[in-house]
């Protein structure tokens, strides 16, 4: 995994924001930029040769959800692996995610070692 | 008070009764004809308050049978005390690990400080070669230990650090419970609003209330006792789910 990459924390609360991207430090990933929701994400990506996207879902302005199906409809961009790291719980949101085209989902609270897990799975597959 | 054109005439026939009953001089029979005439006046006033009385009605039932409103008072008042009542656990969750992991990290740090400072005494007497070969021998065990001292306390302090940093998540999660909060007292404020405003002015019943919407949209966080629906429980539970999607 080329921990070099650049990758986009996206999140309407700069505290969970500071707290992924510290955690993504630990983890050796120091190529990060911050987002507060997907209105103001969606031009950063399309603008930024983004190779990660984590995301939120409930934000004001444009949802994670909606963040993930506009990402998957822009051609340029349908092939960035995208993590969701939420509080939403409900299973038919989960589901949605997933049909959306979500590589993967950690719900709130988390810890260190789910996220590390996550990430590594989805570059393992995105590697295979 | 318009008055209809039959009591118009009956008022009239009666007035002119009574003045032929006070000009003969019968005045038992002229008080009962004025009784009759008060009696008029006294059934438009008990129309008008019946009349009022019903409106009113009409509109505090308009307001109370607003499906917004009952849904404020059945659910979402009870509710909100219920997340209250979750911010308050959570924010104490956060500060009891944030705490604990300040004391088991405070102790790992006066450890390394007091021996630095002893290693430090020991090497400014090497160099100023104050030491016996047996006291290098001792100081160069210390240093050795030191050193191993140093890599696991520094990692344990890592370790702890990162608990302090984890813990802040608290402060999303109770910010998205307490805006729910607001937005409800929100909601009520405006129905009272209303509810001045009608009892005020009995002019325009409730109104509309759009219903809620039951989409996909974000709902925050599940709040223990509040949100029953089918919500998950913790990561193992959107990792089974996920695998069983073909994850």
């Amino acid at each position: 995994m080329n921990k070099n990459m650049k990758i986009l924390i996206v999140d309407d609360f700069s505290t969970m924001r500071r707290i992924i991207k510290n955690l993504l430090r630990d983890l050796g990933f120091t190529n990060t930029q911050e987002a507060d929701d997907g209105t103001t994400a969606l031009p950063m990506l399309q603008s930024g040769s983004f190779d990660f996207l984590i995301t939120d879902w409930n934000m004001p302005g444009m949802q994670g959800i909606d963040l993930l199906k506009a990402v998957r409809a822009d051609d340029r961009l349908k092939g960035i692996p995208v993590l969701m790291v939420t509080a939403e719980s409900k299973r038919e949101q989960i589901v949605e995610a997933a049909q959306a085209g979500v590589n993967g989902y950690v719900v709130k609270p988390f810890t260190a070692g789910t996220l590390e897990e996550k990430i590594n799975k989805i570059f393992e597959r995105v590697a295979a | 008070m318009a008055n209809s054109p039959e009591q118009g005439t009956d008022k009239l026939q009666l007035a002119k009764s009574l003045v032929d009953l006070l000009e003969a001089g019968n005045d038992q029979d002229a008080v009962s004809v004025i009784a009759e005439l008060a009696g008029f006046r006294d059934s438009m006033l008990f129309q008008e308050v019946g009349r009022l009385k019903l409106e009113l009605h009409d509109s505090i039932n308009g307001f109370v049978m607003d499906a917004r409103f009952a849904d404020i008072a059945q659910n979402e008042m009870p509710n909100a005390a219920e997340r209250l009542r979750y911010v308050i656990a959570t924010t104490e969750q956060a500060a009891n690990t944030t705490l604990g992991a300040v004391e088991e990290s405070l102790p790992l740090a006066d450890s390394l400080r007091s021996d630095a400072r002893h290693l430090a005494d020991q090497w400014a007497k090497f160099k100023s070669r104050q030491l016996t070969v047996e006291d290098f021998r001792d100081l160069s065990v210390e240093l050795s230990d030191f050193l191993k001292v140093t890599q696991a306390n520094t990692e344990a302090l890592h370790e702890r650090l990162s608990e302090v940093l984890l813990a802040q998540g608290y402060q999303d999660i109770t910010g998205q419970v307490i805006r729910k909060v607001i937005d409800l007292v929100n909601d009520v404020e405006g129905k009272l609003v209303e509810l001045v405003r009608l009892s005020g002015h009995r002019s325009k019943p409730a109104a509309e209330t759009t219903g809620r919407e039951k989409d996909i949209s974000a709902q925050g966080p599940a709040v223990p006792g509040v949100d029953k629906g089918d919500v998950v429980h913790g990561q193992d539970d959107v990792d089974d789910l996920l695998s069983s999607l073909g994850f």
